[in-house]
């Protein structure tokens, strides 16, 4: 009886055009923002449970928040505008190794000058690691004009493999470390150390919510039309204006620059010391996963995916335990393989704009309960 | 005469490697054929029937069988659970998702080979189990010719005896009987196919079937390589860029694509590598299949798409 | 407004036209030497059976299909083949003979998707989403609602047009093709399909927008009496060759034109 909209009359377009039309959306945003800006800090403070120790925050909600950010990415691509990546991973790593760089100086020695750039703040360098990351997202969407789909898709993983191999065996990019191990600098933002779980949360948080409004916008405006339009009907889309270079190498840009940020914030912040291995194709099928499970074409939808993908091994780990059945580390990522893939089958089925869509099923009964139509 | 000596050994190591990922590749290029389905899960069945046949075998052994027997039970063996698969498979995913757009029966494939993979080592177990049909050392060939010959490994010669075996089994299969014929129907249009009445779920599984037996037969090749381990299912991502070389409806092509993706990447390996630091076996396929895709975006032996609206 | 009338256009100037042009795939030769024109403010139907090459005379209008031979002189200005992109900014709009709508998204967003040329915001303000990014959106959510109101589904606008009749479809791409503000409409078989009632909907939009909004109209139709009724002047096509071309009385009236759809008897 709650989720009605009857009575919120509407007087104007932009009323309408609102991020969330419906008045009891709105305050459940608000709600879960303010939660998350305020409360979690406060259960922290108050180690009230679960927030008990630093393992929820720095395990769960930092991960979670970073690939959130990822697969909103990945979803601007192959959800809004119908091109499949499966090279993720790369362009994460492409964020992580140039925020890497410009964090520690770049220096290029050419033939009549040096290029010598001195260590940038932290803040910058994480976003041109998305730049640096966008830009080679774009070399990569050109053939995308000409290359459509299935064909597409094993291109990028053409990026992926290429990619892998770059940061393993050109030591310029890891600084010429012994191990190929980096470390990340001292993050210090305008000033402020940040160190504590929590101070890296609320980093993450900032970065999400604003990368995550950026591109709730951008996709229902008339960008996010374009690319709509080239991932139903590209024939179409070209006959009636709509350039598909534009269209296709914007939405790779923009992708790729929320790919390569969450890279750099997974580097700097979740990890902090890491290897080329941290990004390989893995990774990549991992936000492919949180994308279709979340629903393809829905920015909610990423959040939902992630979350899903990042409880689903705690859950099958923990659940066996609380039972007290005993199961080996080993069953447990085997059955995590298992149950992702039936999921993914069964959600493809059922509903392929996963959880998202199911999400929005029910928001829809509930305004017409309790009749069904 | 050493230096052409070494590109021989090299040109003909690659052309043998490039033989196997054909035979991943066949597995891609029948179900692709007959059903649109572009299967991620090839190279995790090559994995699960590795699994079966390797431990049913050492288990028949073990409890004193002699080995041809035990080699025929273990090949009959894992013939069924792959069966059981495409069974499964066919039933409870692609039914389903018949007429659904191609990005979406590729996703659900991708789901399936998680599916494979946790469930073959459920199953079978998840360390390295050596299998050893077929000898694993090497000729030394021409060795008159050339200071201390040419280094062939048997393992790959194998493979390539098989693989022709294989195409030429495939297509009389195709060419000659009933069940073929309905196949090539199917492939050519589904709905008219149904209309006369060949039941598409039945060939549908036939198909799967059929793949399911090729990663059998690539596994008993591999397996001996490698042993049969987890890093078997990489093989499907070798025989990517095969398929995009080769189009994704073409068994020579398959097979054309492999010996080129073969021979180039260990010859790029050999003459290339030294100057941009090694390993570039590790991407060289793939921009090699990009470079293809950018003057053919069809591969070179898929049809030429024409567009209409 | 006034419609103009058939001396008007008879006295008009010519939009576009079609000089010598052919067409083939392969071997199949799709379209021969055809040539007609299409003037300021008529309705012209392209007619003939089924494998006459009307859709791909459309489909070389805008720009889909580069053609061997011939001229296109649109706008005064002439070329030897158009290009989709240009088609579109020089005012060419078009539906589709198998409805091409964009499935994933409502019937609002598939209109307004017909705007995309005509908005002018960069993504750095779509991005921020407030000032003249938000005014734009707005205006033109505006002129939207006015083809929406014209076309009479104000009940349908959020609903993804993939779950919507296809006679509604086929309302909704008309309307997607009106938000281009076209000077030249192309309508492929905008009637197929459908029944007697929606046909005289369609027919009646079809007048309106000839009418009210001054706009040129060419439209492939099978259904003769409704091209009869609609047209200023009638092109026939068939193999690829044109037979006539002139007013629907007179094309009517052509043996040409009896033959190549009852047959003759050799």
């Amino acid at each position: 009886m709650l989720y009605r909209e009857t009575g919120q009359f509407k007087t104007s377009y932009a009323a309408d055009m609102a991020i969330f039309p419906i008045r009891q959306d709105r305050i459940a945003l608000g709600a879960l923002l303010i939660f998350a800006f305020v409360g979690v800090p406060a259960l922290d403070a108050f180690q009230v449970w679960p927030f008990g120790g630093e393992y929820l925050i720095r395990a769960i909600l930092i991960p979670f928040l970073i690939l959130s950010l990822a697969a909103v990415g990945l979803n601007t691509l192959t959800g809004y505008c119908g091109q499949l990546s499966l090279g993720s991973g790369a362009f994460m790593a492409i964020g992580a190794y140039s925020a890497y760089k410009f964090g520690t100086g770049v220096r290029i020695p050419l033939e009549i000058f040096t290029i010598d750039i001195p260590p940038l703040p932290v803040f910058w360098c994480i976003l041109l690691g998305g730049l640096m990351a966008a830009f080679v997202g774009i070399l990569f969407g050109v053939p995308s004009l000409r290359i459509k789909g299935l064909y597409l898709a094993v291109a990028t993983l053409a990026a992926q493999f290429f990619f892998d191999w770059l940061f393993i065996r050109v030591k310029w990019f890891t600084n010429y470390t012994s191990s190929g191990s980096v470390v990340a600098p001292d993050l210090t933002f305008f000033g402020l150390y940040v160190n504590k779980p929590i101070e890296r949360y609320m980093l993450c948080l900032i970065f999400v919510t604003v990368f995550a409004l950026m591109a709730k916008n951008l996709v229902r405006g008339n960008i996010g039309r374009q690319w709509m339009a080239i991932r139903d009907m590209d024939i179409a889309a070209e006959l009636m204006g709509i350039r598909p270079l534009y269209a296709k190498l914007t939405a790779f840009a923009i992708s790729s620059f929320m790919i390569g940020v969450a890279g750099a914030l997974w580097a700097f912040i979740y990890l902090g010391a890491w290897e080329p291995l941290a990004f390989n194709i893995d990774r990549s099928f991992q936000i492919l996963f949180m994308v279709i499970i979340g629903g393809l074409g829905s920015i909610l939808g990423s959040f939902l995916g992630a979350a899903f993908i990042l409880v689903l091994p705690i859950l099958l780990d923990q659940v066996p335990h609380a039972l007290g059945i005993a199961v080996s580390v080993e069953t447990v990522s085997l059955l995590v393989f298992m149950v992702t893939g039936a999921l993914i089958c069964w959600l493809l089925i059922v509903e392929p704009h996963g959880f998202a869509r199911l999400w929005s099923t029910g928001k829809e009964k509930l305004r017409f309960w309790p009749y069904p139509y | 005469m050493v230096a052409f000596g070494q590109f021989l050994e090299v040109f003909i190591s690659g052309l043998l490697a490039g033989v196997l990922y054909s035979l991943v590749a066949l597995g891609f290029v029948l179900i692709f054929k007959a059903s649109g389905v572009f299967n991620f899960a090839q190279g995790s069945m090559v994995l699960l029937a590795g699994l079966a046949l390797v431990r049913s075998l050492d288990w028949l052994v073990a409890k004193g069988f002699p080995v041809w027997a035990a080699i025929i039970a273990g090949l009959l063996f894992a013939a069924v659970i792959m069966a059981i698969t495409a069974f499964l498979v066919e039933r409870y995913v692609l039914g389903p998702l018949v007429n659904q757009d191609g990005l979406i029966l590729f996703m659900s494939t991708i789901g399936v080979t998680f599916m494979i993979e946790g469930a073959a080592q459920m199953l079978f177990g998840s360390d390295v189990y050596p299998l050893a049909l077929f000898p694993n050392d090497a000729w030394f060939l021409f060795d008159k010719a050339f200071d201390g010959g040419i280094l062939v490994s048997k393992i790959d010669v194998w493979g390539g005896v098989i693989a022709a075996v294989l195409v030429a089994g495939l297509a009389l299969f195709f060419q000659r009987t009933k069940t073929g014929r309905a196949l090539r129907a199917v492939a050519d249009d589904h709905a008219a196919a149904q209309s006369v009445g060949i039941p598409l779920d039945w060939i549908w599984f036939v198909v799967w079937l059929v793949a399911g037996l090729v990663a059998l037969v690539a596994a008993t090749v591999w397996g001996t390589k490698l042993g049969v381990q987890f890093s078997i299912t990489f093989l499907a991502l070798k025989a990517l860029p095969v398929l995009i070389i080769g189009g994704f409806t073409s068994v020579p092509g398959a097979i054309v694509g492999g010996l080129i993706v073969g021979a180039g990447e260990k010859l790029a390996e050999a003459y290339l590598g030294p100057f941009i630091g090694g390993g570039i076996e590790y991407w060289f396929a793939y921009v090699l299949a990009l470079v293809v895709l950018l003057a053919r975006p069809q591969g070179l032996f898929g049809e030429r798409i024409i567009e209409r609206i | 407004m006034r419609a103009p009338s058939a001396s008007d256009i008879a006295a008009g100037e010519i939009l576009l036209s079609i000089e010598n042009v052919s067409l083939s795939f392969g071997g199949v030769r799709a379209i021969r030497d055809v040539s007609f024109d299409i003037k300021k403010g008529e309705v012209r139907a392209i007619i003939g059976p089924n494998g006459a090459g009307k859709t791909s005379m459309l489909n070389v209008i805008n720009g889909f299909y580069q053609p061997q031979h011939g001229r296109i002189t649109f706008k005064g200005e002439t070329r030897t083949k158009m290009r989709p992109y240009d088609a579109a900014r020089g005012g060419i709009a078009r539906t589709f003979q198998n409805v091409a709508l964009f499935k994933g998204m409502s019937a609002l967003d598939n209109i307004m998707a017909g705007r995309t040329l005509k908005m002018k915001r960069g993504f750095l303000w779509q991005i921020l989403r407030v000032g003249p990014a938000l005014t734009e959106e707005i205006e033109h959510r505006r002129r939207v609602e006015e083809i929406i109101d014209f076309l009479e589904i104000q009940a349908i606008r959020k609903v993804p047009v993939a779950r919507l009749p296809y006679g509604l479809q086929k309302r909704v791409e008309l309307g997607r093709a009106l938000a281009m503000e076209p000077e030249l409409l192309l309508l492929d078989e905008p009637m197929a399909g459908m029944n007697l009632e929606e046909k005289e909907d369609m027919s009646r939009f079809i007048i309106d927008v000839n009418d009210h909004f001054g706009t040129t109209i060419a439209l492939i139709e099978h259904d003769m009496g409704v091209v009869m009724d609609l047209s200023d002047r009638v092109v026939v096509l068939d193999h690829g060759v044109k037979i006539a071309d002139g007013t629907p009385d007179a094309v009517k009236a052509n043996q040409d034109v009896i033959d190549a759809y009852l047959g003759v008897a050799h």
